[in-house]
């Protein structure tokens, strides 16, 4: 019984540290390339507005990402990319779930750039998919900075591009993610 | 055994918080305000015309939109003027978006060799949850004619100033899903020279447009002007009636192809309003496309300091 007890305790005081381990952002930015080979045009836009938290205890994770704030370089293909490609009206995220699953390699009290593999579940156009990111975190002063490159399909997230289209806009896009998340 | 029970509770606990832990970051992120935030609704109507009449669209600061814009003759013509297509005017014009809510257009016609330009401003946009419920702009819009002064009466003279009309337009949009927009558009339009002193310099008129997207890419549009006064004014002698639109909006990767039957050959507000010469009731029907082509010239912040988009 006092095993138990001591069980519980030792959980409780776990739960209550790693709640003081959060850092947060929203400004982390992305940016994705989706220009298919030979393209007149770049298909190319970039996000300043994403948020994270990552819980330097469990490492835990999640990325929030308002569609409706991807900036492109036309306005026209900007308003597309809403009303036709992402329905933003309808899905008007995209976010990530997951874990930094290295957790022992990755030491956020000391200085240094960690490879860190993180797993978890991204859901774009309303549609979820399991992910394996290799990312980046580097740790200066205290300061911690997360950086991830990775690619996605755009049929899995069932995005649907016309023919017309189809030798400008790539079958994937290749995103690239950078985010400073600071104590709250 | 009491151990190993202990131990797999423990187990399912900690896996079970876990998942919750995520979840409840994700919690966090979430914006508290988010589900009553009000945002402005985009994309009311694909173009910046409905079919000849303006839309509340504005173009985006720092983008040039360059117009063809087509009629051609009588459908009615029948095959000696190959249903019309033998007799097109044409109206080329240049539409700059200087602010997001302001922008201004010139262009030449080729109807009464006429030169134009117009301001639009957008002075409320439709916004969600319980925000202002449609979207107003003004438009402003002067055209002047050029070529042989017409023939006047003997005794008078024809002045610079007869050349002159002027267009003035409330423009209020409503988006009522994503598929169905509907605008009204009181407009009153002046002429400074008419046929006779029997009619009104100043023609007022009700434009009612509206697009339906039937599908991703495609919309079937329709715009209608009733005139409340000068029905029965006579435009270089002949009866005018009231114009009436009807087409589809076509999109493609970065262009709106809008193909259209209307009765109105000018593209105007003088022209169609107040100097439609054809009727839907005889077949007087002009077939008609407007094309635009958009240049970003200022890039949005994000993407200057390197080079130009041309």
């Amino acid at each position: 019984m006092k095993k138990s007890f001591l069980a519980i305790g030792i959980m409780l005081a776990c739960v209550t540290t790693m709640s003081a381990q959060k850092l947060i952002t929203r400004t982390a930015q992305l940016s994705f390339d989706a220009t298919a080979k030979g393209s007149p045009e770049n298909i190319t836009a970039v996000n300043n507005e994403v948020a994270n938290i990552i819980d330097l205890e469990s490492g835990n994770l999640v990325f929030q990402v308002l569609i409706k704030s991807f900036k492109f370089e036309r306005a026209l293909m900007q308003e597309h990319f809403n009303e036709n490609y992402m329905e933003s009206d309808k899905y008007p995220k995209a976010d990530f779930s997951g874990k930094i699953m290295n957790m022992d390699a990755v030491d956020f009290k000391k200085d240094g750039n960690y490879k860190c593999q993180v797993e978890g579940k991204l859901t774009i156009h309303g549609v979820t998919k399991t992910v394996k990111v290799l990312g980046a975190i580097a740790v200066k002063g205290g300061d911690i900075k997360l950086t991830a490159k990775f690619t996605v399909s755009i049929k899995d997230y069932n995005v649907e591009i016309p023919g017309v289209v189809a030798d400008k806009i790539s079958k994937t896009a290749s995103i690239s993610l950078e985010s400073n998340p600071v104590k709250k | 055994m009491r151990k190993v029970l202990l131990l797999s509770i423990l187990a399912v606990i900690s896996a079970v918080s876990a998942i919750a832990q995520t979840d409840k970051l994700m919690d966090m992120l979430n914006d508290e305000n988010a589900a009553s935030k009000k945002e402005p609704v985009s994309a009311t109507f694909k173009a910046t015309r409905i079919i000849n009449s303006s839309t509340v669209e504005n173009l985006a600061a720092g983008v040039l939109d360059f117009r063809i814009l087509h009629r051609f003759g009588r459908v009615s013509d029948g095959f000696d003027n190959f249903f019309g297509i033998d007799n097109a005017t044409t109206r080329i014009g240049l539409d700059y978006g200087i602010t997001k809510w302001l922008m201004v257009g010139i262009a030449h016609n080729t109807l009464q060799k006429t030169n134009d330009g117009f301001l639009k401003a957008k002075l409320l946009s439709q916004k969600t949850n319980g925000g202002a419920p449609v979207t107003l702009s003004y438009f402003g819009g002067m055209s002047i004619t050029g070529g042989a002064a017409p023939p006047v009466p003997a005794g008078t003279e024809y002045y610079f100033t007869n050349r002159l009309a002027y267009a003035h337009q409330l423009l209020i949009a409503r988006k009522f899903n994503s598929k169905l927009s509907l605008q009204l558009m009181p407009t009153v339009v002046h002429q400074n020279l008419v046929d006779s002193s029997a009619y009104s310099n100043n023609t007022f008129a009700m434009g009612v447009g509206g697009r339906m997207k039937v599908s991703k890419r495609i919309a079937v549009t329709c715009e209608y002007f009733y005139r409340f006064n000068n029905q029965d004014m006579l435009s270089f002698g002949a009866k005018t009636y009231n114009s009436l639109s009807l087409g589809v909006d076509i999109e493609t990767g970065g262009h709106v192809f809008q193909l259209f039957f209307t009765n109105s050959l000018g593209m105007t507000e003088r022209n169609f309003i107040t100097q439609n010469a054809d009727t839907w009731e005889k077949g007087q029907l002009h077939f008609g496309f407007n094309i635009s082509r958009v240049f970003t010239i200022v890039k949005p912040k994000e993407f200057r300091g390197d080079g130009t988009s041309w």
